[in-house]
């Protein structure tokens, strides 16, 4: 009997397309998985544990190597940066991640910026040679222009319909974002013909890109 | 920042009460021991360097290396590992030993802090250099002992992977010649532990079709020795030359009776600007993080001033103080011998006879029948035995 692979699951938006993913890959994991408020869900009959978590905190577990292996969003792994496999790219969650403000926006004298995402935000300005204050907020980040406390965002655009319903708009694209499977550096070793499998069947079903 | 509360201490250092420091001292005697056993010396140098030598030289990136300035104003450096420090003895104090040397230390080491995941400050590293043999033995050698040190500090369950930076150099010198930035940053991606870039990489360079899929295949070149033979299929000559090492490294090991805990990955690297050989890391079941690492530094010595081969390893001495629970540990309390004055003398005597067999002995006066009575209740947590020398006239 191999030992349990622990998996790390975002909870929220990412779940149910990963959950999807993998009851396509034939990995026939609970449905409503999300919905309880059980934390860690042991699945017996398929050798696994998955541990229910904050999307921002995968990374996190998996780094530790208290989850083997995780499912979260290019962009939590930008902004967090931690040491850990980037094995898949799973091809779900599609957005991008971009700079947004008012249709008249102009560069004033203290540009301020504000984002979810002061590591990305504060690196990108940097190579872009500009010199902006970022502020870290936690949610709405679309309000930031509309009320004056920032004169340009930086946050994830899916369809773009906030930024629209808000009057604004989309400056530049930084990057794509899409789900990604990461693994603890131990265990990927330790448990490599379990995480390599797994990986196999999931590559078989993951979408190809329309886009690149 | 405000002014720091009585009771605290900078992040990223530790105390180690007794109870911890009786376990670290019993793995790093128990790793000495095993160390000295296979000839291995062990040395000591200075916590403090110069930076322009030691801290230039060594594997640590800068803006991890620990920095101060002396009265003169010459920058230092707290060491921040100890394979720089011992080439330097080597190439200097010991110019005169014949090669090959086997030096062992076990040390504290320092880096300028990091955020949080099991990275400290300042921690042990327990480990060896074997200077002067560039054979595939010398690289088993060390693997070798670094699976026998593992056991010894009490590690039950652990991998070793074995690489090596020559096959990715020339493989990649030979599916891209001269093309050195891409090079570049296929290796980044690959030392990012970033697979989904690389394959990105990958599929917009400018190559057929069957080359990008053999620069995709590396990623799957991990098992054991067949690994070998697929990688040699796809090698050039210069990647071909680490294979063949890594064949003969293997069957070393395999004479040592150990291959069973290494397996190989070709896609394990280390930093290519030190590196210059075979690379290794052990991985422990019961820790998030690698529990060793060393590999080959041809380049190292020469800088000064005494070139030659050397490789060796250093053990994460305190990811397996924290995560590893192996090692027998004799936590018995002391003997508690309680007296008066009268029989001084005798409660003295008995302490000498039991310190000479070997036992703890701790002494206490008691000056009344009440002290005697009140001390009972706190005796059994603490001590392993009470012997009592009073009489009341």
């Amino acid at each position: 009997m191999a030992d349990t692979l622990k998996i790390a699951m975002p909870k929220g938006r990412i779940y149910k397309k990963a959950s999807a993913l993998f009851r396509e890959a034939g990995l026939d994991i609970p449905v409503d998985m999300d919905e309880t408020r059980k934390l860690v869900i042991p699945v017996q009959e398929m050798g696994m544990e998955f541990i229910m978590a904050k999307p921002v905190d995968v990374p996190t577990y998996v780094e530790y190597g208290v989850a083997d292996i995780g499912i979260v969003g290019k962009d939590v792994l930008m902004e967090e940066n931690r040491d850990v496999y980037e094995l898949l790219d799973l091809g779900i969650a599609r957005c991008r991640m971009s700079v947004i403000a008012l249709p008249d926006w102009k560069p004033g004298i203290q540009q301020r910026v504000a984002t979810k995402y002061p590591n990305i935000a504060s690196q990108y300005f940097r190579e872009q040679g500009q010199q902006v204050e970022v502020i870290k907020l936690n949610g709405s980040i679309e309000l930031a222009p509309l009320i004056g406390l920032a004169d340009r965002i930086v946050d994830m655009v899916e369809t773009g319909q906030t930024l629209k319903e808000n009057g604004l708009v989309e400056m530049e694209s930084i990057f794509n974002i899409t789900s990604r499977l990461i693994a603890n550096r131990v265990s990927y070793r330790m448990k490599n013909t379990q995480i390599q499998s797994l990986c196999d069947r999931l590559q078989e079903v993951i979408p190809t890109s329309e886009v690149k | 920042m405000s002014k720091p509360k009585g009771f605290e201490k900078p992040a990223g250092v530790r105390d180690y009460l007794p109870h911890v420091v009786d376990k670290l001292r019993a793995i790093e005697r128990n790793v000495l021991d095993c160390m000295s056993r296979w000839g291995y010396r062990e040395m000591m140098t200075p916590t403090m360097e110069y930076y322009d030598t030691v801290g230039v030289a060594s594997s640590t990136s800068d803006q991890k290396l620990f920095k101060l300035l002396n009265n003169r104003g010459t920058t230092m450096v707290l060491r921040s590992e100890m394979t720089a420090p011992i080439a330097r003895v080597v190439s200097s104090l010991l110019k005169e030993e014949p090669l090959p040397l086997r030096i062992s230390y076990h040390s504290n080491v320092f880096r300028a802090i990091e955020e949080e995941a099991g990275r400290e400050v300042e921690f042990f590293q327990t480990g060896v250099e074997l200077v002067g043999d560039d054979s595939a033995e010398a690289d088993a050698e060390v693997v070798a002992l670094a699976i026998a040190s593992l056991q010894a500090a009490g590690v039950k369950k652990f991998k070793i992977a074995i690489g090596h930076v020559g096959f990715l150099n020339g493989l990649l010198e030979q599916t891209l010649p001269g093309r050195h930035e891409e090079q570049q940053k296929l290796k980044d991606e690959l030392l990012r532990r970033d697979y989904v870039g690389y394959r990105d990489t990958v599929a917009e360079l400018n190559l057929p079709s069957e080359q990008k899929k053999e620069l995709e295949d590396i990623l799957r070149l991990r098992g054991g020795i067949e690994i070998c033979k697929q990688a040699l299929e796809l090698s050039s000559s210069l990647a071909r030359y680490s294979i063949a090492h890594l064949c003969k490294v293997w069957e070393v090991l395999e004479a040592y009776g150990v291959s069973e805990h290494v397996l190989i990955d070709l896609t394990m690297i280390g930093d290519f600007s030190y590196y210059t050989g075979m690379t290794f890391e052990g991985y422990a079941a019961e820790l998030g993080f690698p529990v060793c690492s060393g590999g080959r530094y041809d380049n190292l010595l020469g800088q000064f001033g005494r070139p030659a081969p050397a490789t060796g390893f250093a053990l994460k001495t305190n990811r397996i103080l924290d995560g590893v629970d192996g090692l027998e540990v004799n936590i018995e309390g002391p003997v508690l011998i309680r007296y008066n004055a009268p029989q001084r003398k005798e409660a003295f005597a008995e302490a000498a006879r039991l310190r000479q067999l070997g036992s703890k002995v701790v002494t206490r006066i008691v000056n009344s029948e009440q002290e005697l009575a009140a001390y009972d209740n706190k005796i059994q947590q603490v001590y392993s035995d009470v012997k009592t020398y009073v009489s009341w006239t």
